[in-house]
């Protein structure tokens, strides 16, 4: 995989979703092309209703496509089952929620390690690498505490720690500082940014400019469709505009 | 994994600890329902198994019954006796029994008690062993001496404590005899008498002093395990039927019980009651296992979010599956282990209570609980499916 640089990481080609049949039938995603190079930091935005969280979902192989294709690294993901998407989940990508997602009344330490569990790692090595992970958000100090006590902000890091354990390739957050205040926000966004400066590659859903300033390429959707994509230098602008 | 995910169910019951409790009452009561009632049916096959035994094994007791006719039947003689024991085949022993109710009366005190006249034989096809003193010597036997052999519950009742019985005198109705010897306490014969409350005196000094008769009460017929029981009980029939002279057609007068036979036959019985009455015991089990989905399909709607989460960050079907299995099939064992020890406690009060052996099996009690471990898997599928089956968007999405 390493070894096809110049392709890139993700490439979607005329992707649809449609959902429900019929007269109540409702296109959520209308033939979306996008591609997204490895270590970018892509933020998409767009209105409730633009297709962006569908296209977040397809993105993270939580769904499927109604038509079109999706490689990720070169595997066809729309033709995989829903066992092999979850494989993929596990190997390659991280989540990051609104809502923080963390398991109640278990410590951010077992939160964090959830995932490797899954990848059938042994004690020792999921207790380590979680405690890496708490490290590296700088949530250390609070490995034993439960999610209920500990800040939004907090969580939001926790979250952040889970996501990175397993060394994905892309990192997927959805709205992360959409239930944080602004310093907050700012934190999260910082962290993330720092972590995509390390090679991950990140991709943030955001209705907020400020946020998605943070981003190298601003990927806009109306309506379903693909409205524009603002990267590089332009970005910055792009996200107030 | 599998330690982790033991140990998050383990976790997830604890959390729930009322839940969990009330809801395992009902494979508690379906284990301890079941574990309770084959524990006492072993106890009541054993007590009547060991009562039979009592007769003595390879052994045929024949006595008169009275037939349908309503006519007298007619009485064993001595002659008999030899008759068997010359005539049959395979017959190593044959001894006849009489008794009567008599007062006893020793040192001053009376005592309801029952007078046998048996022989050395009877002692050996009943399997009756010696306390103290000797058996009947061959003389005695013959002439029917004043010497008797008191069973242990008379030597309890009337005699001195502590002061050997044996040349003590003591009265029987109006016969007074020599006391030579002291039974050791035998199995009882389930007739509702104590069979240690009795006094052996020779059977021809019993028909002399107190039936008056030359009859026999029943007989004993030991026979060599060589043999087929069933064989010798034929002959003995034809043979009976032949000094009986009874007409082709006409029914037998007598009776004849094979102890081997009857102990099979009460053995399947019981067992067959038992089974009966475990299966319905059984179905409390399953109204428990009812319980158990029920809960299961609750735990899955509330913890939808969870679920979604761990779909999310990558767990297959089959792993949320094992996760609610495991939870099912905890609680279950869980019900099932202190259905076993309130079964054993609730056995062995009432075997005591209904005056049965406690007979522990740890088959009956492995079974048990590898049943109600069953009842998980059989009760927690259907909710840990539907768990598997979530989509993790919608999952998600779930308040």
């Amino acid at each position: 995989m390493a070894e096809a640089t110049s392709r890139p990481l993700i490439e979607l080609h005329g992707i649809t979703k449609t959902y429900g049949h019929g007269s109540a039938a409702f296109q959520a995603l209308k033939g979306v092309s996008l591609s997204i190079a490895r270590g970018d930091f892509v933020a998409i935005m767009g209105a409730s209703g633009s297709g962006k969280s569908t296209m977040m979902n397809i993105l993270g192989c939580l769904d499927t496509p109604t038509s079109g294709t999706y490689a990720f690294d070169g595997f066809e993901v729309q033709s995989l089952s829903k066992d092999q998407r979850s494989l993929l989940r596990r190997k390659y990508l991280g989540f990051v929620f609104q809502g923080f997602n963390l398991l109640s009344r278990t410590s951010a330490l077992e939160n964090v390690e959830l995932p490797l569990l899954y990848r059938g790692e042994k004690k020792a090595a999921r207790r380590e690498a979680a405690m890496k992970s708490l490290d590296l958000v700088g949530l250390g100090p609070w490995a034993s505490h439960t999610p209920a006590e500990l800040s939004g902000g907090q969580q939001q890091r926790v979250a952040i720690a889970r996501a990175l354990v397993t060394d994905p390739q892309v990192l997927l957050a959805d709205e992360p500082t959409g239930n944080l205040d602004t310093e907050r926000s700012i934190e999260i966004m910082e962290l993330l940014a720092d972590l995509n400066r390390s090679g991950i590659t990140i991709i943030l859903v955001t209705h907020e400019a400020e946020m998605a300033a943070y981003a190298r390429t601003i990927v806009r959707f109306r309506d379903g469709l693909v409205e524009r994509i603002d990267s590089g230098q332009d970005a910055g602008a792009a996200a107030h505009a | 994994m599998f330690g982790a995910t033991l140990l998050l169910a383990m976790r997830q019951i604890r959390r729930h600890l009322l839940r969990s409790s009330l809801t395992t009452i009902g494979i508690i009561i379906g284990v301890a329902a079941v574990v309770t009632m084959v524990t006492l049916g072993n106890g009541l096959t054993a007590s009547i198994q060991k009562q039979i035994a009592s007769l003595g094994s390879d052994v045929l007791i024949a006595f008169p019954q009275q037939t349908d006719n309503n006519r007298q039947p007619r009485p064993f003689k001595q002659d008999d006796v030899i008759a068997v024991r010359e005539q049959l085949a395979g017959v190593k022993s044959v001894a006849g029994e009489v008794n009567k109710n008599i007062h006893a009366f020793h040192n001053g005190q009376s005592w309801n008690s029952k007078v046998e006249g048996v022989s050395n034989a009877f002692m050996d096809a009943r399997g009756i062993k010696m306390d103290q003193g000797r058996r009947f010597t061959a003389a005695e036997e013959e002439s029917g001496a004043n010497v008797c052999i008191v069973g242990p519950k008379v030597l309890q009742e009337i005699f001195v404590a502590d002061v050997s019985p044996l040349g003590e005198q003591v009265r029987l109705d109006d016969v007074s005899c020599t006391v030579v010897g002291v039974f050791a306490t035998r199995a009882q014969g389930g007739n509702n008498q104590d069979d240690d409350n009795s006094v052996f005196i020779p059977v021809k000094n019993a028909q002399r002093r107190f039936t008056g008769t030359d009859t026999i009460g029943y007989m004993v017929i030991s026979y060599d395990p060589a043999y087929s029981g069933a064989a010798i009980q034929q002959s003995l029939i034809d043979l009976i039927r032949e000094r009986h002279r009874l007409q082709p057609g006409e029914p037998n007068d007598f009776n004849i019980i094979d102890s081997a036979a009857l102990n099979e036959t009460v053995g399947s019985v019981v067992a067959r009651l038992t089974v009966a009455v475990a299966a319905i015991a059984g179905i409390s089990l399953l109204v428990g296992g009812v319980g158990i989905m029920n809960i299961m399909l609750v735990s899955v709607t509330e913890r939808t979010r969870e679920i979604g989460i761990r779909l999310a960050i990558g767990a297959l079907a089959r792993e949320v599956r094992m996760q609610f299995l495991t939870e099912a099939v905890v609680l279950c064992c869980f019900g099932g282990l202190i259905g076993l020890l309130l079964a054993f406690g609730l056995s062995f009060a009432l075997a005591k209570v209904i005056d049965v052996p406690f007979v522990f099996s740890l088959s009956v009690n492995l079974l048990s609980f590898a049943f109600s471990a069953m009842m998980g898997i059989i009760f927690g599928y259907y909710p840990a499916r539907r768990a598997s089956k979530l989509d993790p968007i919608e999952a998600l999405r779930h308040e």
